[in-house]
């Protein structure tokens, strides 16, 4: 019953992206809810200044060594994700590389805290998640959402995070999902404590850069918005060439007048 | 036979000098900036004086005005004469208050050069890279350089990761005034919010 609701409720989301993206103005993502979104944004603000801050600078005192075994590992561990979306892409050399890259990182650099696949020739390639993948499908954003400590999102992502969480994301369904047929050894409060300690890895490797974004912004949310969506976009085309990103229509306008 | 060699002479004079002019590409345009910035930035000056300093650099080297104008986006058509003069002043003030300080906080900031590409007449696109940390991971950094005036380009936008400032900018100050029925005095109220802050 629960795995019907869900699936009546994802195409229902699907349809309303798909809605959205055709009365959109100008490909712009609309705030739907922003005062709701203002509200829990303000919320986690909060929430970053007591918990996430604090530990995020606690982790950085840990020594370099700790925190890129640690990197590596959260890494490693993002390829069970990428790979089902690289082979959805129809990114296969990707998807191959980073099925290497899985193997032998898991093996050989000892659950991943190190990356000996790169030496062998097997690089990092971006990681790729299920709201890219219905992105590159052509499936618009929808509304932008702001989450209670997840932060900022859009429903095509939310979605997607969905789909992970039903199934999608092999980690999800051998820690949470109890999914034991081919792994026994780990539990739900590993799923868990690998999420909570990518946050605080992302959030250390940023610090200085939230703080002056933090101290130099007239309107901090909507900065926030804007860097989440041009870098969603910016995956879903795979740009990782900054030209594409640096549109010259705008600046264009700017010349004509 | 003299004079001649004095004009073959003066000739080639010209020649380097006018050369040298056109062989400062934006790559060593954005270089110079860099290593200007870097030099402060690890410099023994106080806070206050760097800041004074790397005001200087974002004055000379960033197309200010031009910044400024873009990040009004739809509403730069809507401003009066009188608007238009209060917005510009008001936005350097706040752009390099704004510059100064997101900057003076990377006491390391170490800037390579990697490639440039010539878009058009108007506009180079120079990738950069800021040298990882311990603390900090390698970021890209592309700039798009200003180059109407070739003997004196202006940045007019930087992209980190694939993500534009200028771009963050005008919708941060789009939402500002979005959300105060359009009203542009919103905006620089903000703005002097922030710079009496």
């Amino acid at each position: 019953m629960n795995r019907i609701i869900v699936t009546l409720f994802t195409v229902l989301l699907i349809q309303l992206l798909v809605v959205t993206k055709t009365f959109s103005d100008e490909g712009e993502v609309k705030d739907c809810f922003e005062k709701l979104n203002r509200a829990t944004f303000a919320l986690n603000m909060g929430l970053d200044k007591v918990i996430f801050k604090p530990i995020s600078k606690g982790y950085r005192k840990l020594p370099s060594p700790i925190r890129t075994g640690t990197g590596n590992a959260l890494n490693n561990l993002s390829n069970l994700i990428t790979i089902p979306n690289n082979i959805l892409q129809g990114d296969f050399g990707s998807a191959a590389n980073n099925s290497a890259r899985l193997l032998i990182n898991t093996t050989l650099g000892i659950a991943g805290i190190f990356d000996p696949a790169n030496s062998f020739g097997f690089e990092k390639t971006e990681k790729e998640d299920f709201g890219q993948t219905l992105g590159v499908m052509g499936v618009g954003e929808g509304c932008y959402l702001v989450l209670p400590v997840l932060g900022p999102t859009t429903i095509r992502d939310t979605v997607g995070s969905l789909v992970a969480m039903n199934g999608g994301d092999v980690w999800h369904n051998i820690t949470v999902r109890d999914d034991e047929e081919y792994v026994k050894e780990f539990k739900e409060s590993d799923y868990w404590a690998s999420r909570v300690t990518s946050g605080v890895n992302f959030r250390a490797k940023n610090l200085e850069a939230f703080d002056a974004m933090e101290r130099n912004s007239v309107d901090l949310y909507a900065t926030v918005r804007s860097l989440y969506l041009q870098d969603r976009k910016k995956k879903i085309n795979n740009s990782s060439e900054k030209t594409e990103a640096m549109d010259d229509g705008d600046w264009d306008t700017l010349e004509n007048q | 036979m003299k004079i001649l060699k004095n004009v073959f002479v003066s000739i080639l004079i010209l020649f380097f000098l006018t050369n040298s002019s056109w062989s400062k590409s934006a790559s060593e345009f954005i270089s110079s900036v860099t290593i200007e910035a870097s030099n402060i930035l690890s410099s023994k000056l106080t806070d206050e004086e760097k800041i004074v300093q790397l005001k200087k650099i974002g004055e000379n080297a960033v197309d200010v005005d031009g910044v400024g104008l873009y990040t009004l986006g739809k509403y730069r058509k809507t401003l009066t004469e009188n608007q238009k003069k209060q917005y510009k002043e008001l936005f350097r003030n706040y752009f390099l208050k704004s510059f100064a300080g997101r900057l003076v906080g990377y006491s390391d900031a170490k800037i390579a050069v990697l490639s440039e590409e010539i878009k058009n007449e108007k506009y180079t696109i120079v990738n950069t890279k800021l040298i990882g940390t311990s603390d900090r991971p390698e970021v890209k950094i592309d700039w798009r350089v200003y180059t109407k005036d070739p003997e004196n380009p202006l940045i007019r936008d930087l992209s980190i990761e694939g993500v534009s400032l200028a771009r963050a900018q005008k919708e941060e100050f789009n939402s500002i005034i979005s959300n105060n029925n359009d009203n542009i005095e919103a905006l620089f109220e903000n703005l002097n919010k922030f710079l009496e802050n």
